[in-house]
């Protein structure tokens, strides 16, 4: 399934932006980014449950925020993309 | 069950791969091209020029992902192995199961058997289709049926089986040609010819079956077994012989149809390939991508599965076959099942 990740941490402190930049690396090894705090994950409810926890682990949510949307297998037709940066697909043919 | 994973192909030349957290990093100069999570594939086939890191390789090795390195044409260099996984007792087997004549004779009988019945059911289904040959592709349908017959008999020593599987890939490929519609001249076919292919179906056969034995060698490592020591090929240093053997039933089905089909919906011309010097003929960069797309396409078509009659993904056929296998060796099933295609 595809879980789109968003997030908005607060980089006013250095602890902050410490939080983000783990945050990302966390986001980056499930899924791609696709924009600024913005990443779809493809994974299975296992990978799913362990990327939560670590994020989860990460931020601090007095100060933080995390969304999480679940765009299911069929997560193609839910995806439109304009624009610069085109996104890879994950379940495509990855030919470079 | 196992799901179907994505393969990553590296064909641009002079690329860096790199480990970055649980990715892979694609670099170029200093330029990202690619990043992809680890967890989403299940192997890596790096073409020509491609550099990759020790770290990355060894993360590779050890989360299961097989990476495997070829010439710029396609021919194996080396496949990138982790420790051992799996289990020692199943390998022991899989040793003494080899190293048995009659067991050994047991699963070859099956995989010749299934071969040649798949080879057939190729050349029945373009009979069906109306090919304007059928004539010449009915009697090679016939003389298949009796090397069938004949391999099928309990008791024959795998020497035998092996002349058999011979006098079948004769047949099969002597009318290869009339199975191909359009573009007849384009894509003439004198028989088979490796190392180095002569005609564009070769190049094409032999490029489709490198990428399926990088498949099937990741399949049977992933159930435990050794892809080294087989049963109807001789063991080799180097050479992936249990990977040859399980490919044999699934050539027909997965390879030879697809470069058909690739033939006959002229996805593939003339521009794609080029010709070296010695003969050999090679498909391009142009040309491997066509190809490539082709095959992880296919790998995600659904094909109904004889023995399990559930719908597998073609991807993961050689997984099934591996499972059988190793269910076989352990004693759990009394006859490995090879795969039976039904046209």
């Amino acid at each position: 399934m595809l879980v789109l990740v968003t997030y908005d941490v607060s980089t006013e402190t250095s602890a902050g932006r410490k939080r983000l930049r783990r945050v990302a690396k966390h986001c980056q090894n499930f899924g791609q980014r696709v924009q600024n705090s913005v990443f779809e994950c493809l994974v299975d409810p296992g990978q799913y449950a362990d990327l939560r926890a670590k994020l989860l682990d990460e931020v601090d949510l007095d100060e933080d925020s995390l969304r999480f949307y679940f765009l299911g297998a069929e997560w193609k037709r839910r995806v439109e993309h304009h624009g610069a940066k085109v996104a890879y697909d994950p379940e495509g043919p990855l030919i470079i | 069950m196992k799901k179907l994973l994505n393969t990553l192909f590296i064909t641009r030349q002079g690329v860096y791969l790199a480990k970055e957290g649980e990715t892979i990093q694609v670099k170029e100069a200093d330029e990202t091209l690619l990043r992809v999570p680890v967890h989403t594939l299940q192997g890596v086939v790096c073409f020509g020029r491609v550099n990759a890191s020790a770290s990355l390789m060894g993360f590779c090795g050890e989360r299961g992902v097989l990476m495997s390195f070829f010439t710029e044409w396609g021919e194996f260099l080396c496949r990138v192995q982790g420790p051992v996984s799996g289990n020692v007792l199943l390998r022991r087997r899989q040793y003494r199961v080899a190293d048995d004549v009659e067991g050994c004779q047991a699963v070859v009988r099956t995989i010749v058997c299934a071969k040649v019945a798949n080879c057939r059911q190729v050349l029945m289904r373009a009979i069906r289709e109306e090919y304007d040959d059928s004539e010449s592709l009915s009697r090679q349908v016939v003389v298949l049926k009796s090397v069938l017959e004949r391999a099928a008999r309990p008791g024959q020593s795998v020497d035998v089986l092996r002349g058999l599987e011979g006098e079948a890939g004769k047949a099969y490929f002597g009318c290869f040609q009339s199975l191909i519609g359009e573009g007849r001249e384009e894509f003439a076919f004198q028989g088979r010819s490796r190392r180095p292919p002569l005609d564009r179906v070769n190049a094409m056969l032999s490029f489709v079956y490198t990428l399926l034995v990088h498949d099937v060698t990741s399949a049977l490592e992933g159930v435990g077994l050794d892809p080294a020591c087989g049963f109807l090929h001789k063991d080799r240093p180097g050479r992936p012989s249990l990977a040859l053997d399980l490919m044999e039933e699934l050539r027909p089905v997965i390879a030879d149809r697809l470069v058909l089909s690739l033939i006959n919906r002229q996805q593939v011309r003339t521009r794609h390939f080029r010709e070296s010097e010695g003969g050999a003929v090679l498909l391009n960069e142009e040309g491997r991508k066509e190809v490539l797309t082709a095959w992880q396409k296919r790998k995600q078509e659904e094909f109904l599965h004889p023995m399990l009659e559930e719908r597998v993904a073609v991807g993961l056929l050689p997984h099934v076959q591996a499972m059988f296998l190793a269910r076989y060796l352990r004693g759990d099933s009394e006859m490995y099942p090879a795969l039976l295609w039904k046209g």
